[in-house]
Order: structure tokens, then sequence, then C-alpha cells
């Protein structure tokens, strides 16, 4: 079963399994603008909720982007170095930063819905 | 995001949010960061096309004595570049000196006709203190007017002389850092060819009531779209062009800053402008640090703050005061300050970009060349 989560920076958090895939929302790629360089975690890392886990670089300025979830880094993607513009064009598909496992399955229950997270987008205007 | 009344606005604010400009605050003003296309399209707009600037924030004023000579001294008194001899309908770029050396503010001078008049550009940021400075020194026969009344626009791009030929073709004829009076559709204009891309392009100084619809009339051609304070911050960068209050400021001298030359032959030998003694020195080699070009591997930018280091001993040697990736290089490019040790094409660098050190290389400016239109 699939379930898709977002968070009040962001984030997304596809969750397929027991493996969740972490990226940006379309209303993010859209503020930062032209994305020329995306800084990944190692696989292997260990991520906490709410802290750094990557940091995307848009023609603009440097932003950072936070775990959504506690767990452990298993895969990036590894077309982010070579094609940037990817978190552009495809930020819930092939945009995405990075797969991780989930240390507390209750962390999914405080993320956003779809729907709640495209009204939280409306009141930003 | 609610609108924020403390922010001045230019004339051409209603224009901007027509099409789709994310606005945001810049030196006191609510200004265009980029547009619907974004900055990466407009960059690359301006470097094939036309790209149009509104730059009416930035501060216009005009210097107003008796005769040519006496206004020329009282500003030579400031600056450190030949101003007596500044023809009538050309254009020059100088600095405002304190007397340390370091620059107040980096201005463009033009003289119209053959009167006592010269008509300044400053940054907006600076254009309050700019003012101040001058009115405290200038002689009482030279006053200085600052017109809050006009607006700016920059037309910029291999396409820009084309597009004003069709409504002015004398235009077309005109050599860098000229100026002269037109009407374009009909409106009085100032006219100068120069601008700040790199690109050939003219500013053009107007009316602010009669900006809107010239706005209008020049974003309705085929071969012109609307560019963002964005872009324009891009394309100064790859054309090595300096940016007040980051590349530039009252601890630079125009010598570390890589403008000697804009200090006037004449004014080296004479003197008689702030901080020459320093100047002098400098340019005779006694010299603490110099704005450098820096190309860096990889594509991870290396912005405005990070340490330069020197590879071998791991030592902080300078920092970063511009960067940023360049869509016409398609790398990560930087200017910053080094000592003059350091400050060669070729030497290697480490940048630290958070907890990474990137290597990097000091390389020759402009990063992408000038196509200036040199002759008339």
């Amino acid at each position: 079963m699939v379930s898709l989560r977002f968070t009040k920076d962001h984030e997304y958090v596809r969750l397929d399994g027991d493996i969740a895939t972490i990226g940006i929302t379309d209303y993010a790629q859209k503020q930062l603008g032209d994305v020329v360089f995306v800084e990944l975690p190692d696989v292997g890392a260990k991520l906490e909720r709410g802290k750094q886990a990557a940091i995307v670089e848009s023609v603009k300025a440097a932003s950072e982007v936070y775990a959504p979830l506690t767990g452990v880094v298993v895969a990036v993607n590894e077309a982010l170095p070579d094609t940037p513009a990817i978190v552009n064009s495809s930020p819930l598909a092939g945009g995405w930063f990075l797969k991780m496992t989930l240390a507390h399955a209750g962390e999914m229950d405080v993320l956003m819905s779809e729907a709640d997270y495209n009204a939280y987008v409306e009141t930003l205007g | 995001m609610a609108a924020d009344i403390s922010l001045k606005q230019t004339p051409l604010v209603m224009a901007h949010r027509a099409s789709g400009a994310r606005m945001v605050p810049f030196a006191g003003y609510e200004m265009p960061l980029h547009y619907e296309d974004g900055i990466l399209a407009e960059h690359n707009w301006t470097r094939g096309n036309a790209g149009l600037f509104d730059v009416s924030h930035m501060g216009q004023a005009e210097l107003v004595g008796p005769d040519h000579e006496t206004t020329a001294r009282a500003l030579e008194a400031l600056v450190p570049a030949d101003i007596l001899g500044l023809e009538p309908g050309k254009q020059r770029y100088t600095q405002l000196l304190n007397p340390s050396g370091g620059i107040i503010d980096d201005v463009m001078v033009s003289r119209g006709g053959d009167d006592g008049r010269l008509a300044l550009v400053v940054n907006a940021a600076r254009a309050s203190v700019d003012y101040a400075h001058m009115m405290s020194a200038l002689p009482p026969v030279v006053r200085l007017l600052a017109h809050e009344d006009r607006a700016l626009l920059a037309l910029q791009g291999p396409k820009a002389a084309a597009v004003l030929a069709e409504h002015e073709a004398t235009l077309a004829a005109m050599s860098f850092m000229s100026v002269r009076h037109v009407r374009l559709a009909g409106i009085d204009c100032v006219v100068s060819r120069s601008g700040y891309t790199g690109e050939d392009g003219f500013e053009i100084a107007l009316g602010a009531r009669d900006a809107p619809r010239l706005w209008a009339v020049l974003t309705g051609e085929d071969d012109v779209r609307p560019v963002g304070l964005g872009a324009r911050d891009t394309l100064r960068l790859e054309a090595g062009l300096c940016l007040y209050g980051h590349d530039i400021d009252e601890t630079t001298s125009p010598i570390e800053a890589g403008l000697a030359f804009s200090v006037a032959k004449r004014r080296r030998q004479e003197g008689g402008f702030p901080g020459a003694r320093r100047l002098m020195g400098e340019l005779a080699g006694d010299m603490k640090r110099q704005r450098v070009g820096i190309i860096v591997e990889g594509r991870q930018p290396a912005r405005e703050g990070c340490a330069i280091l020197d590879p071998a001993k791991g030592l902080r040697i300078g920092i970063i005061t511009s960067g940023g990736f360049s869509p016409t290089v398609g790398r990560p490019v930087a200017m910053g300050y080094l000592p003059p040790t350091h400050a060669v094409a070729g030497t290697a660098l480490h940048v630290q970009v958070r907890d990474k050190r990137l290597n990097a290389l000091v390389t020759a400016m402009p990063f992408v060349p000038h196509r200036y239109a040199r002759a008339g």
C-alpha cells in the first residue's frame, strides 16, 4: 500500500511498504526556481525528523531540505547530480531526493494528507 | 505575500504584476525578482535577444553649476575619474571615495550638453548616503538636484539596438558610453549606450509618468521580454561587474576592486581626490588584496561569504563576495578577494561551502566576453 504525505516545509513522503521516498513538492520547486545543484546525504546516513537531510541550490539561493521522518538513507537519486533540473520538471516522480527506512511508524501520522497540504498551500497565496 | 506598505514602488509595479512577476523587497523597493519564465530563461533570453529591465529604483540626480569646468572640478574633488575631460554626449563610470580611498558608491556620470550640468545614476541603497555626502562637500555654486520623478529602463542584449532603431534610427550608431536626448514613442528620453549585463544595450531615463507607456511599447516587441533582478545579478556576475555592498564597499578601493581603468591618468599624476595616497600606493604595487574571478569545480555554487583557502596549508586567505551558477558557462563562478600572491590566473584554491572544500581556480574575468558596441 502506497501513501503520500506532506510537511509544512514542503517535503513529500511516499511510503511504499516500509521504504519512504522523500522529495520536495511542486510548490517548493516553483518557489525555489531553477535548481542547479542538490547536495544529498550518503547512503547509510541516519536522518532525524526535522533536521537537515539535503540542500537544494537554485540559481537564486541555497535552501535546506529537512528530513520528514527519522530513519536511515537506503538510496539517493543518482540522476540529480547531472540533471538537477528534473526537480523542477518532475518533483513528485523523477525528481525524488532519497529513499529511507521509517524508524517510527507513528511519524507518518503527524504529516499532512494531500488534501490538507493543498489547503495549506492555498493559505500561502 | 501581503503587500509591505513600507516599501517604495517604481512606476511600473502594476506592469510587473500583470506580467506575473514575483515581487521581492530590494533596496527599499518592491521589485520584480523574475517573471513567469524564471531567472534561467530570462538570463538566456537577454544573452540571445533583448531583455527589458526596470531599474527605476536607482537614484537619478544632477549636479548643476555655472559651467562645465566648475561642476566638473567640484565632482573631481570626490571621484578619481577625469570629469573635466568628459565631452558633451559622453558617459563615464566612477566611484565616490571616502578619505581612506574606500568606495562610498559606484556611479555613472554623463554630460548632456555644453553646460554646467552633469547627470548621475547611483545605487538605490546608497542614494541617501551619496546625496548627503555630496551636499556636504560641494561648493555653494554647484547644486545637487535629486530627481524622484524619473524612471530608468535598461534594454540589454544583441537585439537591443535593432529594437530601438525601429523607433529612432540614429540610436544604432551610438558608441558605447555615449548619451543623447531622443524621443521614443513620442516620449522625451535620455538614452545611454551602456548597461550591467556585458551585452550591447541601452539605459533609458524618462519621466515616471511616461514609463508604463514605453514599457508597454517595448515589451510588445517580439524580440523583447521583461527580465527581473535575479537574471540581472547572474548576467552582471558573468560579466565580472561589481555589485555595491557585496564586491565593493567602504573598505575596498577601486584599485583593489580591479577598477583601475576608471582612475584617470591625469588624476593619478595630479591627485586631489579622497584616498589619493592609498590609491597611488596600490597602483605602485603596495596592495593587500585584489578582486579575482574564480571558477569552481563541479556543479555546487560557492556563494557570498564562503571562505577561500590555500589548498597546501588549508589556511583562510580570502572570501567570496559574489557567486552562483553561471547559466552561460554552465558551471559555478564567483568573485572574491585574495592577496596579490594568489591573485594570479591559474592559481589553485579551495573554497569552503558548508562542510565541503571544493577545488577552484583563479580565472580571468569576464567569465562571458563583453559584447559592447565599441565603434560608433
